[in-house]
């Protein structure tokens, strides 16, 4: 227990960014539209809450300026996907490359230096709870917000009106149009919040868990997010999940790698792909019976509302 | 006097205007992408002419661009043949890595003198190896109709692990004072290269499969079965095609080639498989293959200018001291300008007079 306690306080640590991520990723694809460039909106997201964290002093402007960035490098997402209807997948893979590039332009003055940051700050009560007390409750502000976040998004996804269009748009844009809803007008709103929340995910690498900045600091962790959306089968709280138990492996092979031990750690890095394709299946098979699990209908399909479909 | 902007939507349009429009979007892309370098302090004048002088100023320039084409070409054709069915394999990455583990396991297990007979022996190997990596994404979509952007991608990340597992395991050359590679290859497992320059024989590979690429799409009974299943997989169905079949055998294929990819970059350039030899050469070729719009000959060019792309961005390094990243900058804009174009290319734009109401 002594061993496992620190390994899963690690796990909520560096499954945050990627449960960030994860959660934005969910929005943008419940909405009918796939976002590829989650890895760039996470890197601009670390950048740019580091520059603004490093110039104020205040991690909390940090965080909002990374939201906000988000948003506008998710427009161009938007309006390519939306508007344009071109095709995802290459508006994505674009996003992701613009990201890596310009963060690390922009970032060439900030490496070496530091920040303050978010601190550990444990919830009173809370965390004097054994063993769960320290894995949960003894974390960063973020951390907690993350919580809150995943059940406030699974109260609107599944119990509010605006979630039910939400989901509709994704299913069927056509039928919410039909509503007299905007699908497109959904389908940007949608996107935008996702590309900032993924940013604010990259902005928990820079401002609380390495407190530094550097090229391509979130190694894949965007891609990370990408594949735990379908984990996840599009729902926050499972989310939640999939994000620690990556952030878990991740931490388990840093103690595994410091001990000594000979366990081959690629080998225990590859686990978390293999469930997510073992998943998919799960999910497609049911798909083939009728049962859909969650997966928007229409995601990855332009709608324009002149053609018929 | 009101005037109004209509949308038309355009139902065919011709080859020349298709051409002049890449041609347009990626001056346009060059043009805003000069623009945000300047927006991150960079004077784009001087970064173009750095680009230009290092990769076309001179010989070594233009055999480096060549190195770098080579992958990209033959990359690019393996995910174009997959495109051409309306297959999204996003896993050429993860392809050339197993393509380049297959061949390294020939030269550990199967090393011979003959360099004829060792080179085959490693493009046999890397072309099952890369195909039956593209085969388990083409099995669980043909059997459970598995998204296989998703599996591909997946796989992509379970290649690079394998192959960290062998280099910084059981195959690290214990000479190598930690770094994460195998010994270095025979001389017989080496790609012959021209003269004194880096430019080697997998230039052959790649112009040979762009010409089987366009015989096989355009004149043989497989490449038609595929344009009717990427044009409409509906209509292809009625007419018979079996989808299922041609779906494994596709991304078969697609993967075999990529996995040559592999063969070729490690055995004609590095001479030993190491951490991160492929810096993301198969996300490029989706690029390559998506900008060439599937044309063979436009996958040529197209993969040819990412070369002049990647040097020019190791020049911004070396001369301007940027990080090596930069460049991604201009890639991306260059996605965007032609993602854009797209709308011109679907709609006609008209304005017209609005009448009053």
């Amino acid at each position: 227990m002594d061993f496992l306690v620190p390994i899963l306080a690690a796990a909520v640590r560096s499954g945050t960014p990627i449960l960030y991520a994860t959660l934005g990723e969910i929005l943008t694809e419940r909405s009918g539209v796939l976002n590829l460039g989650i890895e760039g909106l996470m890197l601009m997201g670390a950048l740019s809450g580091f520059i603004v964290t490093h110039a104020t002093g205040n991690p909390w402007i940090g965080v909002i300026a990374a939201f906000l960035v988000g948003i506008a490098i998710a427009v161009i997402h938007a309006f390519l996907c939306v508007t344009v209807g071109a095709n995802q997948v290459v508006s994505g893979l674009a996003i992701t490359m613009f990201g890596t590039g310009a963060s690390s332009l922009l970032g060439r003055g900030m490496i070496g230096e530091t920040v303050v940051g978010f601190s550990r700050i444990p919830v009173p009560y809370l965390s004097k709870i054994p063993v769960l007390g320290t894995i949960l409750f003894n974390h960063d502000p973020l951390v907690y917000l993350s919580y809150g976040l995943v059940a406030f998004l699974t109260w609107f996804i599944f119990y509010t009106r605006p979630g039910l269009n939400l989901r509709a748009v994704g299913e069927s844009p056509k039928v919410v149009d039909a509503m007299g809803l905007s699908a497109s007008k959904l389908r940007y709103f949608y996107t935008l919040v996702g590309g900032g929340l993924a940013s604010v995910g990259g902005a928990y690498m820079s401002l609380a868990y390495t407190k530094m900045w550097g090229n391509g600091m979130t190694a894949g962790r965007g891609w990370i997010a990408v594949a735990l959306v379908i984990f996840a089968i599009w729902h926050p709280a499972r989310a939640v999940l999939g994000a620690y138990l990556f952030g878990g492996v991740g931490a388990m092979q840093l103690r595994i790698q410091a001990a000594g031990t000979s366990f081959p750690a690629p080998l225990l890095m590859m686990m978390p792909y293999f469930l997510t394709i073992i998943v998919l299946v799960v999910i497609s098979i049911q798909k083939g019976r009728g049962i859909l699990l969650g997966s928007p209908g229409s995601l990855g399909v332009p709608y324009s509302r002149e053609e018929r479909g | 006097m009101r005037y109004r902007i209509l949308f038309k939507k355009r139902y065919n349009s011709t080859f020349l205007f298709e051409g002049f429009l890449s041609l347009l979007s990626v001056i346009a892309a060059l043009f805003f992408a000069g623009i945000a370098l300047k927006l991150f302090g960079v004077s784009p004048v001087r970064a173009y002419a750095a680009m230009f002088r290092g990769a076309l100023g001179s010989w070594y320039g233009v055999g480096e661009v060549i190195v770098k084409a080579i992958p990209l070409i033959i990359a690019g054709v393996a995910v174009a043949l997959a495109f051409r069915m309306k297959i999204w394999n996003i896993g050429a990455e993860g392809q050339i890595y197993i393509g380049a583990l297959a061949a390294t396991a020939a030269v550990r297990f199967l090393s011979t003198g003959n360099q004829f007979v060792m080179l085959s022996t490693m493009v046999a190997a890397a072309f099952l190896g890369g195909g039956i990596w593209g085969y388990l994404a083409g099995f669980l979509k043909a059997r459970w109709n598995v998204n296989e952007i998703i599996t591909t991608l997946m796989l992509n990340y379970i290649a690079i692990h394998l192959v960290e597992y062998f280099i910084y395991g059981p195959w690290r050359d214990p000479s190598s004072l930690g770094f994460p590679m195998t010994a270095p290859f025979p001389a017989s497992a080496r790609l012959p290269q021209f003269f004194d320059s880096r430019v080697h024989m997998g230039i052959f590979a790649a112009i040979l499969l762009i010409m089987a690429f366009r015989l096989v799409i355009r004149w043989t009974r497989w490449g038609f079965e595929i344009r009717a299943i990427g044009d409409n997989p509906k209509a292809a169905r009625y007419a018979g095609i079996r989808y299922g079949r041609n779906i494994l055998l596709l991304m078969f294929m697609s993967g075999a080639i990529a996995g040559v990819a592999g063969m070729v970059e490690i055995s004609g350039l590095q001479g030993r498989l190491q951490h991160g030899f492929s810096p993301g050469y198969g996300y490029t070729a989706i690029i390559v293959a998506w900008l060439a719009r599937l044309n063979p000959w436009g996958i040529l060019i197209v993969a040819f200018f990412m070369g002049v792309l990647l040097v020019g961005g190791d020049t911004l390094q070396i001369v301007m001291r940027l990080p090596v990243a930069s460049v991604q900058v201009i890639q991306g804009c260059i996605l965007f300008a032609v993602l854009a174009s797209e709308f011109i290319r679907n709609y006609r734009i008209q304005i017209v007079k609005r009448e009053r109401e």
